[in-house]
């Protein structure tokens, strides 16, 4: 094993320890195609096609993790994902994974609905904005809100479309989506009671139709 | 590494003009071993004014190779796990035939009367060195700018033939900007009047105007916060001052002494001809667009363009990933940060060897396993 292959390894596990991630990679099927739109370093698509022979694609906006993807063998475009999905043929990947990167984005529809355009399939994971943490932050402190899952300044977040579970589930359903899973997670164990108000991380598996299998 | 330039000979080579060039010669170095399975073998393409000499050191001229810093042992094209080969273009002038070669015809060089030569033509030329060294697919092809285009073009004519390819700082077709560059280099050699409709040999080389050709040629590869760092406004010793048209800043300094040495290395014929093949290589041509050409491929790529690249801008390297993309081919793409301009693809060593590297062993597994 090289050296960029052991450090890949830990990587990925370091990774995978991100209990959404973990999520992720057991919501992808066996050698299915893959996208990871933002995929950083390529821990996860690395992972994915060690353990699930996955065809993989990725994409990612910054140099050095592109670097990285590629020297892991995996073949990553640098792009933005706002604009960077247009070139990809209708339905060609069973799945398109966007971890904790849609409120990020500047046009989070565009992009969703983009990923259901080349993909069968979406897990889109993020950080919910209507965890009663942040709810209680802004009320106490009458300030943007910080905490844990969000730690950035207003001025210099990365953040820029904060949404709800509940602003998710009434826009998948204004655009028609089906919910095939979704999974709730209060660090790292999973919950079903109130996620709005409970959970810090969602993930959801959606599609246009349902699809048979 | 001393290593010694080789020479091929084959009986004849169909042009895309019509005319038949007999016999050809071509000039070739390789490194590293063959495997017994031909499976890792390499060609790296040089750049408009490269050579056959890519890696070691000359047994001739005692120089190192255009791409030393990345062909070698433990280097990004790893000579101890890969055979690289490197040639000559056609129509050059460092062994391979061109226009300052004999014609069989006359028993004096060609000059002018050299068929008008293509990127595909060189690249049909190397497919039969290729096939001579009994290799049947490359595991990879790389180049640089004008190297670029070749690859591009070896993956889209022989596909059966290239398992993956890494074009560099290049592009599928010039623009008018790259054209225009050229068409004033050209310029410049017809307009020294020493070159004689093409008919120099044996009498003073149009040296006035290959190397004004070559000095703009230079601008074009280096960037304007390289040349502000390289040299500023820095001028020359106070006592040399001319106060008159002679050298006063570093710049001028740099650049006659670029002019000066390329005009004893290369054939103002070759310029001519090189440039035009490139400005006429559309590698469209005859698929009616990039994603039809492309399309034809099943190589893995490795695309690579630098920042501050404006003479092959990142652009024209997204065209052709966002064609690979748009048939949901295996492509990588990075644009590395770097002030050297066009330059950098010879410069940017750290970063191209850890794509580089990886990618190609990457691909050498798929390969084996396939």
């Amino acid at each position: 094993m090289t050296a960029v292959e052991t450090a890949a390894r830990k990587a990925a596990a370091g990774l995978l320890g991100r209990p959404d991630i973990a999520i992720v990679s057991r919501l992808v099927e066996p050698g299915s195609k893959v996208l990871d739109l933002g995929c950083g370093d390529g821990a996860l698509l690395a992972w994915l096609v060690e353990h699930k022979q996955v065809e993989a694609r990725g994409v990612e906006i910054s140099p050095e993790c592109v670097r990285r993807s590629i020297a892991q063998g995996l073949p990553v475009y640098q792009g933005d994902i706002d604009k960077g999905l247009a070139d990809y043929p209708d339905q060609c990947f069973d799945f398109v994974i966007l971890s904790q990167t849609l409120q990020q984005t500047h046009r989070p529809l565009t992009v969703l609905r983009e990923m259901l355009r080349v993909g069968r399939r979406a897990i889109v994971s993020f950080p919910n904005f209507g965890h009663w943490s942040m709810r209680l932050s802004m009320l106490v402190s009458g300030r943007a809100p910080k905490t844990g899952l969000f730690p950035h300044e207003w001025h210099s977040s990365p953040n820029i479309h904060f949404l709800t579970i509940q602003d998710f589930e009434e826009l998948a359903s204004a655009e028609n989506l089906v919910v095939e899973r979704c999974i709730f997670l209060s660090g790292s164990r999973s919950l079903r009671w109130r996620p709005n108000l409970l959970a810090e991380v969602a993930v959801y598996l959606v599609s246009r139709s349902g699809i048979p299998g | 590494m001393t290593v010694e330039t080789q020479f091929a000979q084959f009986d004849s080579l169909d042009l895309d003009c019509g005319e038949t060039l007999a016999p050809v010669t071509v000039a070739y170095e390789t490194y590293g071993t063959l495997d017994h399975r031909q499976s890792n073998a390499i060609l790296v393409l040089h750049a408009f004014s490269g050579d056959a000499h890519a890696a070691g050191i000359s047994k001739e001229s005692g120089k190192p190779g255009w791409w030393d810093n990345m062909v070698g042992p433990h280097k990004a094209f790893d000579t101890t796990k890969y055979f690289v080969i490197s040639s000559n273009v056609l129509g050059g002038c460092r062994g391979t035939t061109g226009p300052s070669s004999l014609n069989p015809a006359t028993g004096r060089p060609f000059g002018a009367g050299f068929p008008v030569v293509t990127i595909p033509d060189m690249v049909r030329l190397q497919q039969q060195l290729i096939r001579r060294l009994g290799i049947r697919r490359l595991l990879s092809l790389s180049g640089g700018s004008m190297g670029g285009m070749q690859a591009l073009q070896w993956a889209v004519a022989h596909p059966e033939m290239v398992a993956s390819a890494i074009p560099i700082a290049s592009t599928h077709r010039h623009s008018a900007q790259q054209i225009a560059f050229n068409e004033v280099g050209r310029m410049a050699v017809m307009s020294d009047p020493d070159w004689k409709g093409g008919d120099y040999y044996g009498s003073s080389p149009p040296a006035r105007g290959l190397s004004v050709a070559r000095m703009i040629g230079h601008i074009t590869y280096m960037s304007d916060l390289s040349m502000r760092e390289k040299f500023g406004r820095r001028q020359r010793p106070k006592e040399e001052i001319s106060n008159g048209f002679d050298v006063d800043f570093e710049v001028e300094n740099y650049l006659r002494y670029r002019g000066g040495e390329f005009v004893s290395r290369f054939d103002a014929n070759s310029y001519l001809y090189i440039t035009k093949a490139m400005d006429n290589f559309d590698l469209t041509a005859g698929y009616g667009s990039l994603s039809a050409a492309l399309g034809r491929t099943r190589a893995r790529f490795l695309v690579v363009s630098f920042t501050s690249d404006w003479l092959y801008p990142s652009y024209q390297s997204q065209e052709i990933v966002r064609a690979l993309r748009g048939h949901n081919l295996d492509v990588a793409y990075c644009e590395i940060e770097s002030n050297y301009g066009h330059d950098a693809f010879l410069v940017e060593v750290g970063e191209q060897t850890e794509l580089v590297k990886h990618f190609l062993s990457n691909t050498y597994k798929k390969v084996l396993a396939a």
